[in-house]
């Protein structure tokens, strides 16, 4: 007999040795509330995101479905689909198509090259349009899920089930031409344990169904929804997941062989308590009168049992084994202490109770964050008491000598040399940690050779590194290469903001042949990338990531060659010519430079953009929607509350100090330069600012911009200022870091990393609205929210060195030189030009209406030879620095 | 439909080489891609080879000829570019009935003057120039240059004018998305059913490189299960790589298809001009490693093949047997 073969980009060929086919469902308007909104809003960024933790999480068909009243059903089918095309780790998979309406069948049919599955058609509107739809489904070479279902309704015992499928086979095979092993059966679903006698027997006679059509129509599939069946107990999961778990497994030994399940909603059949098991199975197999009824006294102690794990001190009342785990999960430390004094004395060896108790704790801490049911910030605050339960223990395992902790896999983390940014790698470092691996952390800025020594003298399973400025791309190339010279060839992973697939596939990996490059990209794929990676199936994940790099670089050529740049002369012909009218330039109030000791850091509260503190911890929302979301609200508001409470003890203990430096001159432009003058005589030049123009091939009446635009050209004889500014709230953050350290805190060393960078960017826009109504006084009448400040709805803009209207880091050098920012501020530059302390900001201050944000985008290598000659440097030297701007 | 399924069982069976190779020869000038036929149009129309056999039927004819001499059981029409959409680069979509009616016409004829075997016409269905399942805009992914209702109506036209000219076989090629190819086996069930006529169906993709993916990223078995529910004749490879980098998918085809497995590779890859340089001895050898291997039914060439690697394809494949068909 034929199989099934379904196909996405890969095939999919369902055989007998397949077992279970896991259909994706949570791309599905009608089950998901987060996806539904997700559609409704046209955040289509977050739907995919959803569609790739589906296939990441193991679903081999992903179902979508668009059935909503307030959405246009067919358009979302089409551009959802569209979309999933071009992303090659979603697309993968074949797509279902799910839908009640035959036009977002069909508009679903048009846009998809694998062969998908339709679900689903039957004979409930009659033969005629049976058989037109199913001609047609075949026409358009997909497989179809056909519902038990005809002209007199659904089918609800195993005789009209047969019945039913046998006709609607009869139909597809020999009037349609429709290849047996393509028609997939749902004989329906029912809920049982209903109270209602005649549900009794729902599952039997499904299971009944699908063995009869195993048997009697060769070649066909039997698929169902399969949370259907534990309906009636809607809010108590515990017994659901048991419901499902036992229906699943009586099913597939009948012959179903597809299926739609959460894995969150299941339990593994075989740990299910043995009481428990007998009575679902009872309800399940119809095989006692009184079964419900006893099902639903159990529940009731199910459901209570649940409770007691909430707040509290109930929970105390249990095993010191199960106090651990729940204070694991739950991230509990107040007991921490006591609890492991307890459980060390009911163990041979203290070793015992890290690899007993506490890793059953931390492994179910990972199945949950796993499986989307614990997030970000609680599982680091897990790490917290497991940190703090084995630094409790090591003086008696170093006592007793040779009891030593076995990893699962020791891994080297650093932020590469030059950069300083390090909160996302510390978050992975947590997390690996809590899997069971051991972390080398080398820490920020550090050099390759070390990280190649320790990797070498450690005998490191994998490297990761991180960073976060664009310099640190290159280092990452660098360090690649130094592997493969070293000859090294163990995994090297890479991972922090700027860093990408792309340019992990195009840069990094091919400069490591003896090993394999892989871009992590975020904090919580790193567990299931180093597993894979440490596994078994380390081959075949290996082989996957090569073919995935392989089509992006293949993916990047092709769009390079598409990608369109007009000559630096051209883009200075087409350069944005503001008409400056003398009344629009205020001359500042203050010229020269202004000193900000420190401030009350009361005022900048109002000023800090918490969406970005969010992002930082994975939680992805807008503040302060996000606090109240039906996904990461809990997640959310608990952080949030933790984050409140450490501001208000920054504040009341004075953990940080605050400096800045602000600088406001006259100054005109000549090309794409910026002349800087020590006076208003404007005969000595302080500094000349170098720019770079956009070479990107513009449409009519777009200009190709530079930052030298919005400054008046000194031809024009009107005279212009620009000011610059460096800020910094990171000094004491490092000591108060290292005392959380010490105390195995990362919980909140981390929590105090992302706050202080919060307070420098509140700063830095407090200090904006200080210069344009007090300092430079170009816009006093302003009043403004803070929501708007975010929008930035201000006059004039502050870009700052690195970012992407001026990705220059050289010209930090010279902003640094003018406001004499080391002494003011105290900030320093470290050789790939990041600011240390970490949380800090510089950048300039252009006043102009007209002045605006904009992406430099890609330039051509002659304006980088230009720039540096302008600037009197070297190219070999300085070429480095643009490696990332320059279209190669 | 069952003289080639019986032939297809016998022998391995020659497809002929490339067009554009064979009309690159022959220095044209734009004037003879306008003579008699489009002597006012508005637009330049040199490169436009599917014009010529209207223009200068004497020319496809004569390179139809060759290949039958060489050895080819079917020729293809010089019909690639035979759609309204891949046309309106030129402003021709008017002239697309004639382009396949009139190709197909000539090539019967000259298959007529061939009486020693069974000479086929298989009538050549290129990808369009647009591509339903990839954006043409890098910032918007979701946006599509042509829909599949517009490939099926394009696709339907071009059916219809090549079976009105007489071809034996219609040929889907050069597939390299595959969502256009199945708009255009959507075309031909749907002409199919109204003509009530069927011809046999040939489906030719296109591995873009080594990653072994089509253009829009399907593996070779991913796009064999896509295109797997019309009852073809043969699916197969063509173009972008030549016969040895070819080989490895067509192995996977072999496995997996439950239909004739046709190749007709590239001679080599382009050097650094641009042109083939594989010589027909070359090619053949190459070719002969996977003949050896039982892989193919149908064998042929691509870009920079000319009849003089037909040839010697021809007279390698007489060596070996045909793949065996489950």
């Amino acid at each position: 007999m034929k199989a099934l073969k379904l196909s996405g980009l890969e095939a999919l060929v369902v055989t007998p040795e397949t077992n279970f086919i896991n259909i994706g469902e949570r791309t599905n308007v009608t089950g998901s509330k987060a996806f539904l909104r997700m559609i409704s809003e046209g955040d289509f960024d977050a739907a995919l995101a959803v569609a790739r933790e589906q296939v990441e999480g193991g679903a081999q068909i992903l179902d979508v479905n668009m059935d909503e009243g307030m959405i246009d059903g067919k358009m979302a089918m089409q551009k959802f689909l569209n979309l999933i095309a071009s992303e090659p780790d979603i697309a993968r998979i074949p797509v279902m198509i799910d839908s009640s309406k035959w036009e977002i069948i069909e508009a679903g049919l048009k846009c998809i090259q694998g062969k998908g599955v339709v679900n689903s058609i039957s004979l409930k509107e009659g033969e005629e349009v049976f058989i037109d739809q199913a001609k047609k489904i075949r026409r358009y070479g997909a497989a179809v899920v056909v519902m038990a279902f005809d002209e007199l309704g659904q089918a609800d015992s195993y005789e009209r089930r047969i019945e039913i499928c046998q006709r609607s086979y009869s139909i597809l095979v020999d009037v349609v031409g429709f290849s047996p092993e393509d028609i997939i059966f749902d004989p329906n679903i029912f809920p049982v344990a209903t109270g209602m006698d005649e549900h009794n027997n729902n599952s039997v006679d499904f299971f009944k169904a699908t063995k009869w059509i195993k048997e009697n129509l060769p070649g066909a599939s039997v698929s169902g929804g399969v949370s259907n069946v534990s309906f009636s107990f809607r809010g108590n999961n515990m017994m659901r997941e048991a419901m499902h778990s036992v229906f699943l497994y009586h099913a597939i030994q009948h012959g179903m062989n597809m299926g739609i399940v959460n894995p969150s909603m299941l339990t593994v059949y075989s740990e299910i308590d043995k009481n428990l098991l007998e009575h679902v199975e009872d309800v399940i197999l119809n095989r006692r009168s009184d079964a419900t009824e006893r099902l639903l006294e159990l529940a009731e102690t199910v459901k209570g049992k649940g409770k007691t794990q909430e707040k509290d001190l109930s929970w105390r009342n249990t095993t010191v084994q199960n106090r651990l785990a729940i204070a694991l999960v739950k991230g509990l430390v107040e007991f921490i202490d006591e609890d492991v004094e307890e459980c060390r004395h009911l163990y041979k060896r203290p070793i015992e109770v890290i690899e007993g108790p506490l890793m059953d704790g931390m492994n179910e801490v990972g199945d949950l964050f796993g499986s989307g049911k614990m997030f970000l910030p609680q599982v680091v605050k897990s790490a917290r008491v497991m940190k703090k339960a084995v630094a409790y223990l090591l003086p008696f395992i170093e006592k007793e000598k040779g009891g030593k902790k076995s990893y699962s896999g020791k891994i080297i983390m650093a932020t590469v040399k030059g950069d300083v940014h390090d909160i996302g790698k510390n978050i992975v470092g947590v997390v690996l940690a809590c899997n069971n691996y051991e972390i080398i952390d080398l820490g920020v800025m550090v050099a390759p050779e070390k990280i190649i020594q320790a990797a070498i003298d450690e005998k490191a399973d994998i490297v990761g590194l991180s960073g976060l400025i664009t310099p640190s791309l290159d280092e990452m190339v660098l360090l690649a290469k130094e592997m493969e010279r070293a000859g090294l060839s163990i995994p090297l992973l890479i991972g922090g903001a700027t860093t990408s697939k792309v340019h992990t596939a195009v840069k990094i990996d091919q400069h490591y042949k003896s090993g394999q490059a892989i871009h992590v990209i975020d904090a919580s794929r790193a567990v299931t990338v180093v597993e894979s990676l440490l596994g078994q199936k380390k081959e075949v994940f290996v082989k996957g990531i090569q073919d995935e790099y392989h089509t992006t670089r293949d993916h990047h050529a092709r769009h390079l060659e598409q990608k369109n740049l007009v000559s630096i002369e051209q883009a200075r012909e087409n350069a944005l010519r503001l008409n400056f009218d003398s009344g629009e330039i205020i001359r500042p109030l203050k010229l020269g430079k202004t000193l900000i000791k420190s401030i009350d850091l009361n005022l900048l509260l109002s000023y800090i953009d918490w969406t970005p503190f969010f992002r930082t911890w994975e939680l992805h929302g807008k503040y302060p929607a996000i606090l109240n979301d039906e996904v990461v609200g809990v997640a959310a508001s608990s952080l949030f509350k933790d984050a409140e409470e450490m501001l208000h003890k920054i504040i009341e203990e004075n953990w940080l100090q605050t400096k800045a430096v602000v600088g406001l001159f006259p100054a005109n432009s000549v090309g794409d330069d910026i002349e800087i003058y020590k006076d208003e005589q404007r005969s000595e030049v302080i500094y000349t600012q170098r720019t770079l123009r956009q070479e990107a091939k513009k449409a009519t009446g777009q200009a190709n911009l530079a930052l030298s635009d919005f400054i008046a050209p000194k031809s024009s004889g009107i005279l212009d200022y620009i000011g610059g500014f460096v800020v910094t709230s990171g000094h004491g953050v490092d000591e108060k870091v290292a005392l959380f350290e010490k105390n195995n805190d990362d919980y909140n060393a981390i929590l105090l990393k992302s706050l202080a960078d919060r307070l420098a960017e509140a700063f830095t826009e407090y200090l904006h609205e200080m210069v344009r109504k007090e300092i430079w006084a170009y816009s006093n009448g302003e009043i403004l929210s803070n929501e708007q400040l975010i929008e930035e709805k201000y006059q004039g803009i502050r870009p700052a060195p690195g970012y992407p209207a001026c990705p220059d880091h050289l010209e930090k050098i010279g902003l640094f030189k003018l406001l004499d920012a080391e002494k003011n501020t105290g900030v320093f530059l470290t050789e790939n030009l990041a600011m240390l302390p970490a949380s800090s900001v510089s950048g300039w201050y252009f006043a102009h209406p007209q002045a605006k944000y904009f992406g430099l985008g890609k330039i051509s290598q002659k304006q980088v030879i230009d720039l540096i000659n302008r600037r009197g440097g070297d190219f070999e030297k300085d070429k480095k620095w643009y490696n990332s701007i320059v279209l190669d | 439909m069952e003289q080639l399924e019986k032939l297809l069982r016998e022998r391995i069976l020659i497809l002929d080489g490339a067009m554009g190779t064979m009309i690159q020869r022959y220095t044209l000038e734009e004037s003879d891609f306008r003579e008699g036929h489009f002597e006012n149009h508005h637009k330049s129309l040199k490169g436009n080879n599917d014009l010529l056999s209207l223009t200068r039927p004497e020319i496809i004819k004569d390179i139809h000829r060759q290949y039958f001499l060489a050895g080819a059981d079917i020729v293809e029409t010089n019909t690639f570019s035979g759609t309204s959409i891949a046309q309106a680069d030129y402003g021709l979509e008017s002239a697309v009935y004639a382009i396949n009616y009139e190709s197909a016409k000539i090539a019967k004829e000259v298959a007529a003057e061939f009486k020693d075997k069974p000479r086929f016409v298989a009538g050549s269905i290129g990808p369009t120039n647009r591509t339903a399942s990839i954006s043409p805009d890098v910032n918007d992914p979701g946006f599509r240059g042509v829909s599949f209702d517009e490939l099926v109506i394009a696709y339907s036209e071009q059916i219809n004018a090549l079976m009105d000219g007489g071809v034996d076989i219609l040929l889907v090629e050069t597939v390299f998305d595959t969502l256009n190819a199945k708009a255009a086996l959507y075309a031909i069930d749907c002409v199919y059913e109204s003509r009530k006529k069927s011809l046999p169906i040939m489906v030719s993709g296109t591995i873009t490189d080594q990653s072994g993916r089509t253009l829009t990223g399907q593996t070779t078995e991913a796009f064999l299960i896509s295109l797997s529910h019309m009852p073809l004749l043969s699916i197969g490879l063509n173009c972008a790589l030549g016969a040895s980098l070819m080989r490895p998918y067509l192995q996977i085809l072999n496995s997996k298809s439950p239909f004739a497995v046709s190749a007709h590779p590239n001679a080599g890859l382009p050097n650094e001009f641009g042109e083939y340089d594989e010589t027909p001895e070359m090619m053949a050898s190459q070719i002969e490693v996977f003949l050896k291997e039982g892989l193919v039914n149908i064998i042929g060439g691509c870009c920079g093949t000319t009849p003089d690697h037909i040839v010697e394809i021809t007279r390698m494949a007489q060596n070996y047997k045909p793949r065996i068909i489950e």
